[in-house]
């Protein structure tokens, strides 16, 4: 019941995202989406996933979001407001897709794959937060891309600084 | 709690996909793209995210989805980087306006 709930909200706050005009509208019905999205992850016993949706993407993605709608549109005159192109391209290839996406969920039989057998129930078993488990995978058989992914932070980190800042012309 | 259908939650990543999609297509400023990217991602997430609940001792769905948070928060500080270069470029951010300097008259 919940899950439908979290599933409505992310929908209906996805397609105001689509429909509306405003860019700091477009940027909080983002905010109810990923709000949602992280609740339906704690549903499906993904409780650190979740914690990091709301970190890093509340927290940090959707900050950036709105200083860089602050700082790309002059506030004071009509520029906050975004209009749409290519309305009946857009609209047709996106039908299109969901419809294929529904109609191949639709005939798949998810029941009779072997590796979804397993009872979805006791994922947690006797720990009941995948905290744990996160941390030792992360330090032992995900140790290669976790510091693949520190280097990757580094490298945006300083590619935005270098990007952003004025530099004086040669 | 009873158990959600895994069917309910691919057709929710589903729905949103192609939000994003029609985000990304049907949007002038560049930063209405990005969030249509951030859409994207969220569906695909939530698709790891559902079937790691199935992979119960490994985890290996959630793991996945992690690294794919890390690759999007330094996709989204790149991109906005980019997006304000070119608003201090050529005083605009909407993508329809940007033309080069040799086409403005």
């Amino acid at each position: 019941m919940l899950f439908y709930i979290f599933a409505l909200l992310a929908i209906l706050s996805a397609a105001y995202l689509v429909l509306t005009r405003n860019l700091l509208y477009a940027g909080f019905s983002l905010l109810v989406t990923l709000l949602s999205v992280a609740g339906i992850y704690v549903l499906l016993f993904a409780d650190f996933v979740a914690v990091v949706q709301l970190m890093v993407y509340v927290g940090g993605v959707l900050v950036l979001i709105l200083f860089g709608i602050m700082l790309s549109s002059r506030v004071h005159d009509k520029s906050v407001l975004s209009e749409s192109v290519n309305k009946g391209w857009g609209i047709s290839i996106a039908l299109l897709l969901l419809v294929g996406l529904v109609y191949s969920i639709g005939q798949t039989s998810f029941n009779t794959l072997p590796w979804l057998q397993g009872n979805a129930d006791d994922v947690l078993g006797l720990q009941k937060s995948t905290v744990q488990s996160i941390g030792i995978k992360l330090m032992t058989d995900f140790v290669l891309p976790f510091e693949v992914a520190s280097l990757l932070l580094l490298i945006a980190l300083m590619g935005a600084a270098y990007i952003a800042t004025d530099k004086p012309k040669v | 709690m009873e158990q959600i259908p895994l069917e309910h939650i691919l057709i929710l990543s589903a729905v949103l996909f192609s939000l994003g999609i029609l985000a990304v297509i049907t949007k002038r400023h560049a930063v209405v793209v990005l969030m249509g990217i951030e859409l994207i991602f969220n569906a695909a997430n939530l698709n790891l995210v559902a079937f790691s609940r199935h992979d119960s001792s490994l985890l290996q769905g959630q793991l996945f989805s992690l690294f794919v948070i890390i690759v999007v928060a330094a996709e989204a500080a790149v991109a906005l980087a980019i997006v304000l270069r070119v608003y201090q470029h050529f005083k605009t951010a909407y993508l329809n306006q940007i033309v080069g300097d040799e086409h403005k008259s």
